[in-house]
């Protein structure tokens, strides 16, 4: 076992990766939220109803987001790859890992949602109620708002798992840091590329966690 | 303006059901303050968010201002309740919100104008003297601020009724007395219909009209303030007035004090300007009677003065039955105790 040489790593390669990295995330992010937000509003709203059949409703897609939770992502991505050709036309790269990333953090980031709302002091939502909101108004004006830091929390959370997801999407193709990092340091050996890649996305992880924090900060009123 | 007919509430179902309400009526009249006093337990919660459905009873009918409010729409009821305020024990105000965004908040419900918004914001945060704090969070102010930030926001869309949900509860004295000046004074200057709910006998004493005290789901007994309060009839509402200012255990002592004279010991009502006037002392000193104090109070329900004294009457037979029927002469209510 040599020395570490950082002499020879490509640093060209290294960026492309990092933004393909960020391409990912970004894409997967938004997605993620605009699934799992409504998602995550329906699951808490239906988990609240005295209706038998909305109830049922619910017990049948709080079981999916259960499974699609417990599936480990190695496998749910592989078994999503039919899928991602038809969607994106590719199952490989950036865009082809993006359909995998999204239904895998999608319904994670959905029970964080719900989880944030049901938070919400039910006084709160009864005297906007008493004051004749509609269950619209009560979601965009009282549910949403109130729960905005743990809604960004959430969010933090869901982005940092998914720094995580795209690493693991190098197993199949998919591009970015952890792809560098598989191709260059566990198939090749040259671990200085591994080194590297791993330190990128620590740091990366740690400034997406401190923005998070700091928003959650800023929004928190209590 | 509020009838509450044949109200019946049950939680639950079968074995595990518990009644709240068993086939209550009420009746408050417009531009009363009409107070419901009772236990925790007793049904006075689900009573009160009847009135705006936020409970819906199991039977019954909900009438206020002429609307049958359980037989209407979600889209009708939402329009209904715009008339009808609540303030809550907790506030629930939005913590995201600001004190002036908590105020607009139902006016923005109803998609009203900005401009108008603003210039009914501005209004209540002077009716409530929050003007300095519409830039603050609730979590900045005190109970008392909350509160009145609480009433602000039930006034903003001109509501016919207001509903009081044990609001003084979570406030210390001295500000439920703020509280409560400031309810009275919004009855006085809008005329309009409050109703609250408490477990307290000072906050029906100092404000209410009307008081009705429930029991077991059920009103026992209901009236002016003043009737019910000098003359309870159920165990329930004695007991209420007796923790406000009677101890049983002293009073019993001073009754049973030994004496050997002829004596009467009688309970002495004095109601309105009566209270403030030296009737006593005149009518013991035309019969020549002694007289001990065993027990009083003399404070005002609302705005009106009244007095109740123990008095023990200590004299010949004659002379004590005859101040007795000169205090009832006089326009006193007496009532032989022992």
């Amino acid at each position: 076992m040599g020395g570490l040489n950082f002499n020879e790593i490509n640093w060209e390669e290294m960026l492309d990766a990092g933004i393909a990295t960020l391409r990912m995330l970004a894409y997967s992010g938004i997605f993620t939220i605009i699934l799992g937000l409504p998602l995550g509003i329906v699951l808490y709203l239906w988990g609240r109803s005295n209706h038998f059949l909305i109830r049922s409703i619910y017990s049948v897609l709080s079981f999916v987001v259960n499974i699609l939770r417990s599936v480990p992502f190695i496998i749910l991505m592989v078994a999503l790859i039919p899928l991602s050709k038809s969607i994106m036309g590719t199952s490989i790269g950036v865009l082809g890992t993006i359909p995998a990333l999204v239904i895998g953090a999608a319904p994670f980031f959905a029970r964080l949602v719900e989880t944030a709302l049901r938070e919400v002091d039910r006084g709160v939502i009864e005297a906007a109620q008493g004051m004749g909101a509609s269950t619209s108004q009560i979601v965009w004006r009282v549910l949403l708002p109130e729960a905005r830091p743990g809604l960004l929390a959430g969010v933090t959370i869901t982005i940092v798992t998914l720094v995580s997801y795209t690493a693991m999407s190098g197993m199949i193709g998919g591009g970015g840091l952890g792809d560098l990092a598989i191709r260059y340091g566990y198939y090749r050996y040259e671990k200085e590329v591994m080194i590297i890649s791993v330190a990128l996305m620590v740091i990366l992880v740690q400034l997406l966690q401190m923005a998070g924090d700091r928003l959650v900060q800023h929004f928190t009123r209590k | 303006m509020i009838e509450l007919k044949g109200l019946t509430k049950v939680y639950g179902k079968g074995s595990k059901a518990a009644m709240a309400l068993s086939g209550l009526n009420l009746s408050i009249k417009k531009g009363e303050i009409f107070g419901v006093i009772g236990h925790s337990g007793a049904g006075k919660s689900t009573l009160i968010r009847c009135i705006n459905l936020l409970e819906r009873p199991t039977e019954g009918e909900v009438w206020v201002d002429g609307v049958e409010l359980t037989s209407l729409s979600q889209g009708q009821l939402q329009e209904q309740r715009r008339k009808i305020g609540m303030i809550f024990q907790h506030f629930n105000l939005l913590s995201s919100a600001t004190v002036y965004d908590n105020i607009a908040f139902p006016l923005r419900l109803a998609g009203t104008p900005k401009a108008q918004i603003e210039r009914k914001v501005l209004e209540l945060l002077a009716l409530v003297g929050l003007e300095e704090h519409g830039r603050k969070y609730p979590a900045q102010l005190s109970g008392g601020q909350k509160q009145r930030v609480g009433v602000a926001r039930a006034l903003a869309s001109d509501p016919e009724v207001l509903l009081c949900d044990e609001a003084t509860s979570a406030l210390d004295p001295q500000t439920t007395d703020s509280i409560l000046r400031l309810l009275l004074d919004i009855n006085r200057k809008f005329h309009l219909t409050i109703v609250l709910i408490t477990h307290e006998m000072h906050v029906i004493q100092s404000i209410c009209d009307r008081v009705a005290v429930i029991h077991g789901g059920g009103i026992v007994e209901q009236g002016e303030v003043a009737k019910v309060f000098l003359k309870p009839q159920h165990e329930v509402t004695k007991d209420f007035i007796r923790s406000e200012n009677q101890h049983e255990g002293p009073l019993r002592a001073a009754l049973e004090a030994v004496h050997d004279k002829y004596s009467k010991s009688v309970k002495i009502t004095f109601l309105g300007q009566k209270t403030y006037e030296s009737t006593l002392s005149h009518v013991v000193r035309g019969t020549g009677v002694d007289f001990a104090i065993l027990q009083g109070t003399i404070s005002t329900i609302k705005d009106m003065p009244y007095g109740q004294l123990l008095v023990r009457f200590e004299g010949s037979a004659q002379a004590v039955e005859a101040t007795l029927a000169e205090l009832a002469a006089q326009g006193l209510e007496v009532e032989v105790f022992a």
